[in-house]
């Protein structure tokens, strides 16, 4: 039995003295996993992804990740779990003045490869992406979709266990939205956990085997926190 | 980890602005500044030292109630170890000097004329031995120190030298200040690539390594144009003046001090290299 790569222990976060966007999120995520993470504007979805790629701490409960709880970690120990982590954002957070190829190197770079082992890797994804001849293209003169896949090449390159995506489909077309959901779905294949925050019902329809996360007005609408909701199945009542 | 030691593919994460930031300018004006009041305090330094070292072992025997008993001070004077030169000085000269404020009256055959015996003592001999013989032959005799005469303006000496160093630390300290801002300054405009960098996984060292070889760079650079224009200034000031070296018996600086200088700009990149890390560690430390 996999075991388990997220584990959520009433969970709280709040930013600054405002009023709590997160509340006793309580679950667990299997290794391995396929999970779409949905709710309103405003549930909290963005707030959970920065739990999950740390870049919050939660302020209160405990929040493991890859079986060690890093919810008071010293913070010189998080780029070594960030390695583990790629990250699709919905803003892209591509670095404008490098170009397409050093964007998605970034990770090999960082992570102290090379350049003999970072450029098959990175041409081979680009090429994946569909971005072979983009490659010396910086993204202001690269569209949306295009900024788009170059994020995803980013965040999957360096074969991350856990794939955080936000929206990964939303700037491009049904057949790349099919390219990029072949990808994760590929990735997950291998091994690798996938959370997508999506408002696209189609690729949650598109996804047989995924489990779906529901959060609303911060609160995750599955009390039993085993998150067993089919995609497609109706959503229970939030949870008080 | 050698901090300059970065790849191309890292040189271009932080694209360097060169001469056109405002570092390499405000190291130059700052460099400027502190190496022509470091010469300044080095020339004060070896006046001061040259005049030292010329009176060093000169004094005077001053007889004030007449030049009758001045053979007998310069016996005594001349019986003592060490003692070498021992010469009255002429009183034609003594008339010349005082003409100076008695004007023609200095030349009246009437006017009483201290005796002014210049002695010059050997190295290791004791002024207070000689002393005390002379005023043993001659009760009325002042065996005086060219240095206790000068001992005012060497010590102005003193305090203008000790004044410049001063000035030398605070100039590096508002140097460090400006490059603890322009560090903190360099962290927002690349903000966006930093947080992105963080996010992938980079450690601070990292991030920190990208900046502080582009700040050291810009400091050297700033710090070799400022130390050109502040070793241009200093020759047409050392050529122009030879006042300094006529008094002093010396050129104000020498090589010795010219090594000094030149190491100064080093030394506030140097300086700026290590500020610079301490300012972006720790305000990388302010983030997750």
């Amino acid at each position: 039995m996999a075991g388990t790569i997220v584990e959520f222990d009433r969970v709280g976060l709040r930013y600054g003295t405002g009023a709590e966007v997160l509340r006793d999120l309580d679950f667990r995520l299997g290794e391995g996993g396929f999970y779409f993470l949905t709710g309103p504007s405003g549930a909290g979805k963005t707030s959970l992804l920065k739990l999950l790629y740390l870049a919050q701490r939660p302020t209160r409960g405990r929040m493991s990740l890859f079986g060690d709880q890093l919810d008071h970690a010293p913070r010189e120990a998080l780029p070594g779990y960030r390695r583990r982590i790629g990250v699709v954002f919905q803003d892209f957070r591509l670095i404008r003045h490098l170009s397409a190829f050093d964007n998605v190197a970034l990770p090999l770079r960082i992570a102290g490869h090379g350049e003999a082992e970072v450029e098959g890797p990175v041409r081979e994804m680009l090429a994946w992406v569909g971005l072979a001849d983009r490659a010396s293209a910086r993204p202001p003169t690269l569209s949306g979709g295009e900024q788009q896949r170059v994020a995803i090449a980013r965040a999957v390159i360096a074969r991350p266990e856990l794939v955080i995506a936000d929206e990964p489909t939303g700037n491009v077309d049904a057949a790349m939205a099919e390219r990029i959901l072949h990808l994760l779905t590929a990735m997950n294949k291998l091994g690798t956990t996938v959370i997508v925050a999506t408002h696209d019902v189609g690729l949650i329809a598109a996804t047989p085997g995924a489990q779906l996360i529901r959060l609303e007005n911060g609160l995750l609408v599955d009390p039993t926190g085993l998150l067993r909701h089919p995609p497609g199945a109706p959503s229970r009542a939030a949870a008080p | 980890m050698n901090s300059f030691a970065i790849s191309d593919a890292d040189r271009r994460l932080i694209p360097s602005s060169g001469l056109r930031g405002p570092v390499p300018l405000l190291i130059a004006i700052m460099t400027f500044v502190m190496v022509v009041v470091a010469a300044a305090g080095l020339a004060l330094a070896n006046t001061g030292a040259v005049i030292r070292a010329g009176v060093e072992h000169r004094y005077s025997i001053q007889i004030a109630d007449g030049a009758a008993k001045a053979p007998a001070a310069i016996a005594a004077a001349r019986a003592q170890p060490g003692v070498g030169r021992v010469n009255q000085v002429d009183p034609a000269e003594l008339r010349r000097t005082l003409e100076r404020w008695l004007g023609p009256a200095s030349a009246e055959a009437d006017l009483p004329l201290p005796a002014v015996i210049d002695v010059d003592l050997k190295p290791g001999a004791d002024p207070a031995a000689v002393a005390s013989a002379i005023r043993k032959a001659v009760p009325s005799a002042r065996f005086v120190g060219h240095r206790t005469s000068l001992a005012p303006l060497l010590k102005a000496l003193r305090g203008l030298t000790l004044l410049a160093m001063g000035l030398v630390l605070m100039i590096a300290l508002a140097s460090a200040a400006a490059i603890v801002l322009a560090a903190r300054g360099a962290l927002d405009t690349h903000r966006g690539t930093i947080e992105v960098m963080h996010g992938i996984g980079a450690t601070d060292e990292q991030v920190v390594r990208l900046f502080v070889r582009q700040i050291a760079v810009d400091a050297l650079l700033g710090g070799m144009a400022g130390a050109a224009a502040a070793g241009l200034t200093i020759a047409l000031i050392i050529g122009g003046a030879g006042t300094a070296t006529m008094l002093a018996g010396a050129p104000p600086l020498g090589w010795n001090d010219a090594i000094w200088l030149l190491m100064l700009p080093l030394a506030i990149a140097l300086l700026a290299t290590q500020v610079a890390r301490i300012a972006l560690v720790r305000a990388l430390r302010e983030r997750l």
